[in-house]
């Protein structure tokens, strides 16, 4: 049974700063990662990661862009550490090896990005995330010896000690299927989004909300569930992202007619306004039949000088050749809003403790919250960074305080019980994982989207709820233990409609627009009602809603225009 | 929407059988890739079907595989693109001839198009020494560095460790130790980091090391299959050049010194004078008289053998023409056109790279002031 004092979950950004931190404290540390780590979803970050490290910028500045891009949903003293330590970790990345782009002097240049009121992105051409994510995982293999690496091991439930604290976790060897229960002080779960609820999405597949319905199950609170990001530029059908750094460089937004129809809905920060206010803006031009007849707008990066596309944005040069046939130095490309990104999850305080002491939540898996209902670019790396390194530091110094308690049995035999359930399950006792997957993406893309309304949401529960039901006689092909990819899909189909399940619950409760919960039936913001969270739990009829406070230290609410 | 057959080889590893061929038949549009098409098949037909993948962008570099023999990512590879490919290989009688998927090569198989990319891959990877080794205290700022360097080294930086490199290498078939396009890729990430203090202790280990820089033969076959455009050769070549800019020209496989008679020889001659080839190898001419390098003569009988095996093959030119200083010249003035290529090279070092110049204008072009521009 293999032992450490803190064990993280999942090997993106989020996971493998943490395990960094926590070693550097010197306690044992493993990292688990069901995909080998930088084959994790953090390298698609594309456009870059904000601070406020140029002189002129503040980081009272970054704060208050962040706060107004979540519609004063984040909590203020959250987003206020982050934009605080962003200069000092940004440093720090530069001094472990990431190649960021140079200005002329040879020091940290800098690009635009939406809902920024400074030039405060760094980055690496539009590699950013795979850039950074691949230099940390240099770390960790030059920190092989305090640092032990779990690569393909697949979790599939939290264990807890009879204290209600947690104290390990049940996983399975990919290679070979056996199950083990790995003992820790400290659980982090770096586990990334859900994305894979939705589709299309411009997450990978591997995006399957493990760390929240881990997380859930075990009794943790989750928080503004109902906040879905729709990233503004996506393309059609296949959902691939193309990086809010092409408008960055210049790029405009054009409906069927030609105009740059931003004019309209955000005057001043144009194609920059948040990427709340920019699907929306698109999505409208398209309901309203001034997009194109595949359902899209178009995106104009011919506007961007040639060699500053080469040198900066050739991820998407190559995305628009290889996946649309289009290329974007000659021609615009048909772009729309689509799935991006989980501003809600696993309720956290600002050291990523969630409510089950010993274990943690830091990424996209965690909601702080820094993002609240709307996300700005660029904000996602540094919330990974900033909270995987405090997660990872804390956890450490909860290690060295305690006494490992030991997990019970019990929890494995279950786990070992329910795969081998799964694995029985015969041919045509019940559908396809991969049908019940593709009807609750597509219910979730139609209903619980950019625009929502009661009816819509309803009816996206109700086919999640039948979905789970359905899901308990889903049947797998493969009944071997080596690489048994069939039976993994079918525990991470019960993490999503978890995730889905949450996520219905919360829109419906929440009766108001704000940042990315728009409900055409509630079009305004509602402070008075609603400037709070809405935390989920789980109990025997699915999720309980309660509702805390947002925490507010210098900036009021205000009315949010770009 | 169109039916495509894929051909795909299988293994599964509980069994008890050898690997085997399974045809699937799926239905997708030909825009759409050749993982669209294999995981519709596992959807639909064959769960056990087993590839990995995740981000479906070519961006996560999970989904390596042989595409119609050629290495590359499922995710990148369109499907009626492929189904082109394999009708121009052709089907037998007539017949339609099926997109054949196979795992990546130069890797143990796991099962069906999963393989072992630890025990080779990563193996390599760690060879290298692959982080940052700077010396002394780290700046309060950042390290101030010409900004061109980082974009020369966002290239390899580029590499999303997918194999499809390792998969396709010709060396690496003949010589399993070698260390490998993507691994030595990773080297010149450091050794191009002007933050990196011990470039020269780089240099110097892989030019020493027997399946080092030297190992690779040029066969282009990395620069093909690689689906970011690293092009882990042209890294190995800036390896080599970095290494003779350092002194680092003592290697025991005599690399440096093998590059330096190639370059002279077609300076002076215009083709490859075989003769005059190993010889200056291994003895190279200083001002008329031969200086062997260390173990000259076991090198040159070690390389005998080669020779008659290119000469029995015709790989090389038979015995009397042979002969040192035997060697047709270039027709006209043929050679002149040699030197001024050596001299425009001379003059223009800057070395190409995607993230300055951009694809199209890899075209060969003798626009000099495309050059500039990048200066």
């Amino acid at each position: 049974m293999p032992a450490h004092d803190v064990l993280v979950i999942g090997a993106g950004l989020a996971g493998q700063r943490a395990a960094l931190a926590a070693a550097e404290q010197g306690v044992s540390v493993g990292i688990v990662s069901k995909v080998h780590p930088v084959r994790s979803h953090s390298n698609a970050a594309q456009g870059g990661i904000n601070a406020a490290l140029n002189p002129g910028d503040s980081w009272e500045s970054h704060a208050f862009d962040t706060i107004k891009g979540s519609d004063y949903l984040g909590d203020q003293d959250a987003v206020e550490i982050m934009c605080r330590e962003a200069p000092e970790e940004i440093l720090h990345l530069e001094h472990l090896g990431v190649t960021f782009h140079r200005n002329e002097e040879g020091k940290l240049g800098t690009r635009a990005f939406g809902g920024a009121s400074a030039a405060r992105t760094y980055y690496v051409a539009d590699i950013t995330g795979q850039a950074i994510m691949h230099v940390l995982y240099e770390q960790l293999m030059k920190h092989a010896d305090s640092v032990a690496r779990y690569e393909e091991w697949f979790c599939t439930a939290l264990a807890l000690d009879e204290q209600g604290e947690c104290c390990g976790v049940v996983t399975r060897n990919i290679a070979d299927g056996s199950m083990e229960l790995f003992e820790a002080k400290s659980v982090i779960l770096a586990c990334g989004g859900n994305g894979q609820v939705w589709k299309p999405t411009t997450n990978a597949l591997i995006c399957t909300g493990d760390g929240i319905a881990m997380a859930y199950r075990a009794g943790a609170k989750l928080m503004d569930m109902e906040m879905i990001q729709y990233h503004p530029t996506t393309l059609a059908g296949k959902g691939f992202l193309i990086t809010e750094g092409a408008r960055g460089e210049g790029a405009h937004l054009l409906n069927a007619k030609g105009e740059r129809f931003m004019e309209r809905y955000a005057p001043n920060k144009m194609e920059l306004a948040s990427r709340d206010v920019v699907s929306r803006a698109e999505q409208t031009e398209i309901n309203e039949g001034r997009g194109f007849p595949d359902g899209t707008v178009a995106l104009d990066i011919t506007v961007v000088p040639k060699k500053r596309v080469h040198e900066a944005l050739r991820e998407i040069v190559l995305v628009g050749r290889d996946f649309a046939g289009v290329d974007i130095t000659r021609e615009p490309i048909h772009i729309k809003p689509g799935n991006h990104y989980t501003m809600g999850g696993v309720k956290t305080d600002v050291d990523g403790r969630t409510d089950i002491p010993g274990l943690y939540a830091a990424g996209e898996t965690a909601c702080v919250s820094v993002h609240g209902g709307n996300r700005l670019g660029a904000n996602s790396l540094l919330d990974t960074l900033i909270f995987g390194r405090r997660s990872g530091a804390d956890a450490a110094s909860r290690a060295k305080r305690i006494d490992r308690s030991r997990p019970s049995k019990a929890v494995l035999e279950a786990e070992q019980a329910q795969v081998e359930a799964i694995a029985a399950r015969e041919k045509g006792s019940g559908r396809r994982v991969s049908e019940i997957k593709l009807e609750l993406g597509t219910t979730m893309d139609a209903k619980v989207a950019v625009f929502r309304d009661e009816a819509g949401i309803q009816e996206a529960l109700e086919t999640v709820r039948r979905l789970k039901q359905e899901a308990e006689s889903a049947y797998v092909d493969d009944k071997g233990a080596v690489f048994n990819q069939d039976l993994l899909g079918a525990i991470e189909l019960g993490y999503l409609l978890d995730n889905a399940e949450c996520t219905c619950v919360a829109a419906l409760e929440r009766k108001e627009s704000r940042g990315a919960q728009y409900r055409t039936d509630f079009p305004e913001r509602n402070d008075e009602e609603w400037l709070k969270h809405i935390d989920l739990q789980l109990n025997d009829a699915g999720p309980e809603i309660s509702y805390s406070e947002v925490t507010i230290t210098q900036w009021e609410p205000q009315e949010r225009t770009y | 929407m169109a039916t495509y057959t894929l051909k795909v080889r299988r293994y599964q590893p509980e069994s008890g059988k050898s690997p085997y061929w399974e045809e699937f038949d799926v239905d997708l549009d030909p825009s759409l890739s050749v993982l669209d098409g294999l995981l519709q098949a596992k959807d639909r037909d064959d769960g056990s079907l087993s590839v990995r993948c995740s981000c479906r962008a070519a961006i996560c570099g999970s989904c390596g595989m042989k595409i119609n023999g050629q290495s590359g990512l499922g995710c990148k590879t369109q499907i009626g693109e492929a189904h082109a490919a394999a009708n121009r290989r052709g089907g037998t009688n007539g017949a339609a001839a099926p997109i054949l998927i196979e795992p990546m090569g130069n890797m143990p198989v796991i099962k069906d198009l999963i393989t072992d990319m630890e025990s080779t891959h990563w193996t390599k990877i760690r060879r290298v020494t692959p982080w940052l080794l700077p010396h002394g205290e780290a700046p309060e700022r950042e390290y101030v560095v010409e900004p061109e360097s980082m974009i020369d080294i966002t290239q390899s930086m580029a590499c999303i460790q997918c194999g499809a490199c390792v998969s396709s290498c010709l060396s690496m078939e003949a010589d399993p130790d070698f260390i490998g396009p993507a691994a030595l890729a990773k080297a010149y990430r450091f050794v191009g980091d002007p933050r990196d203090a011990e470039t020269k202790e780089r240099l110097h280990d892989l030019a020493h090391d027997p399946h080092g820089i030297y190992d690779c033969t040029h066969c282009f076959s990395c620069i093909d299959a690689c689906p970011k455009g690293v092009a882990p050769m042209d890294q190995i070549m800036r390896l080599r050049r970095k290494a003779a800019e350092e002194g680092v020209d003592d290697d025991p496989n005599n690399g440096a010194n093998h590059v330096n008679a190639f370059v002279k020889m077609i300076e002076k001659k215009g083709t490859n004078d075989e003769a005059l080839l190993l010889q200056e190898t291994y003895a190279p001419g200083v001002k008329g008289k031969l200086k062997p390098t260390k173990g000259a003569i076991k090198g040159l009988l070690g390389s005998l053998p080669v020779a008659i095996r290119g000469i029995k093959t015709g790989k090389m030119r038979s015995l009397p023409k042979l002969i040192p200083g035997v060697h047709p010249k270039l027709p006209g003035g043929a050679q002149d056109e040699v030197k001024a290529i050596y001299e425009h090279t001379e003059e223009h070092r800057e070395e190409f790279n995607l993230y300055i110049r951009g694809e199209e204008d890899v075209e060969p072009e003798p626009d000099e002031t495309k050059m500039e521009e990048t200066a």
